[in-house]
């Protein structure tokens, strides 16, 4: 093994925190390299316009996505199972190579709410102890407030540019925006996406319901934008290959559209791709870390030294990261002692299709986040008294693009294949679109992420465990917020709709989102934490985990702009305060 | 100036070109994997070095399939959907040959599937539980059918049945209700038959399948598209514009 010269910082992995950790420690003038274990991949060879709405190449054949031949986690619905690998990708689509995640994701850009970041406090105080206790929830509060990470969900949309109308500017409810949100500082940096048929009629029904519909907050931009680093994003021509595609039209914030033109340019920093980090070197002590190893695809080892070590992989690779290393202890189910891998929670998705006779929709005409929403369900902007749940769902209708081996709409009953489906697909595909909800998910004692005792990954490391189920905490909330879905649904007037609900036990096989969080969650105490505010390990001060494994329980919105903020968040203070007195920023 | 210690796109290029005349070669990023690179200094970039599609052997002839595979594949995907006034039916959109070519490329190895063990069968909540890759799947199961057939009804082959009685044997190895030798999970087996057959249905004409575009047409999706802004407002309005591939559409060919 090859011991390569010290860097100030090293990034396992190179996806969105992993370009915004770059990007701000090299400003400071900080030797910054990205360990990346997938290829490099730019906007104008890598996704061209003339060849990226593929389909069957990057949605079916998995193109832009980890290759789970080489590495996969194994999967059960509680330990009573027997943990079987994911042997196909299917509920969740995890990236590779440069970008990651942020160059196949929808561009859907929220904040959480201020009371989503006090999950445990909040709702015990409004519906008492047991609304957290039943369903042996382990939902917890942050350690961090809304008001705090404002200013870096601030930045991460003038860094996107991201599309919308404030309904919250500096406490003053603005009319066309949501109202539930968070008070912003900025309006956003340009206005929001036009709408399209489907979201417009949507809205309509919404409103003569007496809801406040608003459009969706989007990193598909309306119009051309130029980001503080001088970074130039055109507007979205409503091409429909958004989500598992990558954009050539620079219309969709990623890391390739925002950061990189600017990052790469820079001599402080350097990246090596087709490189994945094994583990993080502690000294004997196991109070610091002295750098990683990593293995190459023609198969070399290093160890590269590093001052800092910040995880900015993807949240599964984060915590086997931690597990491996040795960092924290493992969280055991039975006990409910120690912290890496607790309180893994994952996204309630549901949905209901609309069905119109004479209304052309044109799905093919879409957008990563072509929605119209309403919010008056999602986290507490509505009285759970009664409900038996907390949590919540946003209610989106819809039009993110019509890929037709995907996104094939029939009516209630219609069998899957013969001519029956084949007339039934002829006659709705143009007239129907699908409402979306998106709920929360509440961590569970019973939900958790470990080392498989059994399957090992292409370098003979233990691969990561996934132990999951939705509890009915989740049911109730999801069956409650698909009857208000439906009941827009009605009020637009279609032939028919179809309610597809939350039913059974997670199945890994059809897909629902890749919005895994938790594992490595932040807090203010390290007995319920693997991360302080600061996402700074609490057992090794120069290890820092990035991403929505920090989310304590997954709130009803999509997580990138949260794990973008945090990112910035925790940027801020390793520059402010790390470089100056290494050392724990939080004393446990 | 980008400084690399290999060019990777030079090497890839020179792989395409060195396996042009053999559709089933194709490197792809993520499918086979990519040589390690250090960049720094700027963004690596070279002219001409678009990450393109594979694109397929579309002609006529089997690559992968069997005689008695592609009967088989015939016969059922003929059932999934089948030929009406209405639309095309898979066989005529040229499904079959879309499957033998997935087949006979990197998804048939099964280069996106994890395939080690141990594999017991596990809950269906567990997904594909098998050691065989979909090439493999596909050559075990086929004759594991016929088997079937042959001791169910009075015909050798799935082939030779009647549409019915396939009809009735593809919902017995949907429902699971029909049980396959060989280490064959007939729902699996179909879950992976109906996809391939939906994916050679709707998939850019490029791979083989939609031939002419006609599953496109049946739906009206006008194809690889990039560019709606001008009807984003015009809602309600029917799109009047055919379908385009990647290899633009058959009335440019003349």
């Amino acid at each position: 093994m090859t011991t390569l010269k010290s860097v100030d910082v090293v990034l396992v992995g190179f996806g969105w925190t992993g370009a915004i950790m770059g990007q701000q420690f090299v400003d400071q003038g900080l030797s910054v390299l990205a360990l990346e274990r997938g290829p490099w991949r730019d906007t104008s060879t890598d996704f061209a316009t003339t060849f990226a709405q593929d389909e069957l190449r990057y949605m079916w054949r998995h193109h832009l996505f980890q290759n789970v031949a080489d590495d996969t986690l194994t999967i059960r619905n509680n330990t009573r199972q027997q943990a079987l690998p994911m042997r196909r990708l299917g509920s969740f689509l995890l990236g590779t190579g440069v970008g990651s995640g942020g160059v196949h994701w929808n561009g859907q850009i929220w904040r959480f709410l201020p009371t989503d970041f006090q999950t445990k406090s909040h709702n015990q105080a409004r519906y008492g102890k047991q609304a957290v206790t039943d369903y042996d929830l382990t939902v917890q509060d942050w350690g961090i407030t809304y008001d705090e990470l404002e200013p870096h969900y601030d930045t991460f949309d003038r860094l996107c540019g991201t599309s919308g109308k404030a309904g919250n500017l500096r406490g003053k409810i603005q009319p066309g925006g949501n109202p539930f949100e968070g008070a912003r500082s900025n309006e956003y940096p340009t206005p929001p996406m036009v709408q399209t048929y489907g979201p417009t009629l949507f809205g309509e029904a919404a409103a003569s319901l007496g809801h406040k519909p608003f459009p969706h907050p989007t990193g598909n931009l309306s119009q051309p934008y130029t980001n503080p680093l001088g970074a130039q994003l055109g507007e979205c021509t409503y091409c429909g290959f958004c989500e598992k595609f990558g954009c050539g039209n620079y219309s969709k914030a990623s890391p390739q559209t925002t950061v990189l033109p600017y990052l790469m340019s820079k001599p402080n920093f350097m990246l090596k791709t087709e490189c994945e980090v094994l583990r993080v070197e502690l000294a004997p002590d196991k109070k610091i870390a002295t750098g990683v190893t990593y293995v190459n695809s023609a198969g070399e080892e290093f160890f590269q030294p590093a001052k800092i070590v910040i995880l900015s992989a993807y949240i599964l690779q984060n915590v086997r990261l931690l597990l491996l290393s040795g960092i924290g202890k493992p969280y055991d189910p039975a006990t409910g002692e120690g912290v890496v891998g607790r309180n893994y929670a994952y996204q309630t998705m549901s949905s209901v299709n609309v069905f119109f006779d004479d209304k052309i929709i044109n799905p093919f005409i879409g957008a990563g986040a072509m929605a119209t929403v309403i919010d008056e369900y999602n986290g507490d902007n509505f009285d759970h008294g009664g409900l038996g749940f907390i949590g919540g769902a946003y209610i989106a209708g819809m039009v993110t693009g019509g890929r037709p081996i995907e996104m094939i709409y029939t009516p209630k009953g219609t069998p899957a294949w013969g001519l029956e489906w084949k007339h039934a697909a002829a006659k709705n595909y143009l007239k129907s679109f699908s409402i979306s909800v998106h709920g929360s998910n509440m961590s569970n004692r019973g939900n958790y992420l470990d080392l498989d005792p059994t399957y090992r990954d292409v370098h003979g490391r233990p691969m990561l465990r996934m132990t999951f189920d939705f509890t009915d905490n989740d049911f109730k909330m999801s069956n409650y917020l698909t009857d208000r879905a439906s009941e827009v649904a009605r009020a637009m007037g279609p032939r028919e709709i179809k309610e597809n609900r939350r039913k059974g036990s997670w199945n890994v096989t059809p897909y629902q989102t890749t919005h895994n969080t938790g594992g490595a969650i932040m807090g203010d105490d390290p007995n319920t934490s693997v991360v302080n505010k600061y996402l700074q390990t609490w057992d090794v001060h120069n290890v820092f985990s990035m991403g929505a494994g920090a989310f304590p329980q997954n709130a009803g919105y999509n997580p990138t702009a949260t794990l973008a903020a945090l990112a910035f968040h925790s940027a801020s203070a390793i520059i402010s305060q790390y470089l100056k007195a290494p050392g724990p920023m939080v004393q446990a | 100036m980008a400084v690399r210690e290999f060019d990777r796109r030079k090497f890839l290029l020179a792989g395409a070109a060195a396996g042009t005349t053999a559709a089933a070669v194709v490197f792809h990023d993520g499918e086979l994997g990519a040589p390690p690179e250090t960049i720094t200094g700027g963004m690596p970039w070279a002219e001409g070095a678009a990450d393109s599609p594979p694109g397929a052997d579309t002609g006529t002839g089997y690559v992968y399939l069997t005689a008695a595979e592609a009967a088989f594949v015939e016969a059922a995907v003929d059932r999934l959907i089948p030929a009406d006034p209405v639309g095309p039916g898979a066989v005529e959109a040229g499904v079959p040959t879309f499957i033998d070519r997935q087949l006979a490329g990197t998804y048939g190895r099964g280069d996106h599937y994890f395939l080690g063990g141990p594999w017991p069968a596990g809950v269906q909540e567990q997904g594909y539980q098998s050691r065989f890759s979909p090439a493999q799947l596909y050559r075990a199961a086929v004759p594991a059918v016929d088997r079937y057939v042959a001791g169910k009804f009075k015909s050798a082959t799935f082939a030779a049945l009647s549409a019915a009685d396939r009809d009735t044997v593809l919902k017995g190895m949907e429902s699971g209700d029909v049980h396959l030798d060989g280490g064959v999970n007939a729902k699996s087996f179909f879950a992976m038959l109906l996809q391939n057959t939906k994916e050679g249905y709707f998939s850019d004409p490029m791979y083989g399948g939609n031939r002419d575009m006609a599953a496109w047409k049946m739906i009206g999706f006008p194809g690889a598209r990039y560019n709606y802004k001008e009807w984003v407002t015009r809602h309600g309005e029917r799109f009047p514009n055919p379908p385009v591939g990647f290899k633009g559409r058959p009335a440019w060919k003349a």
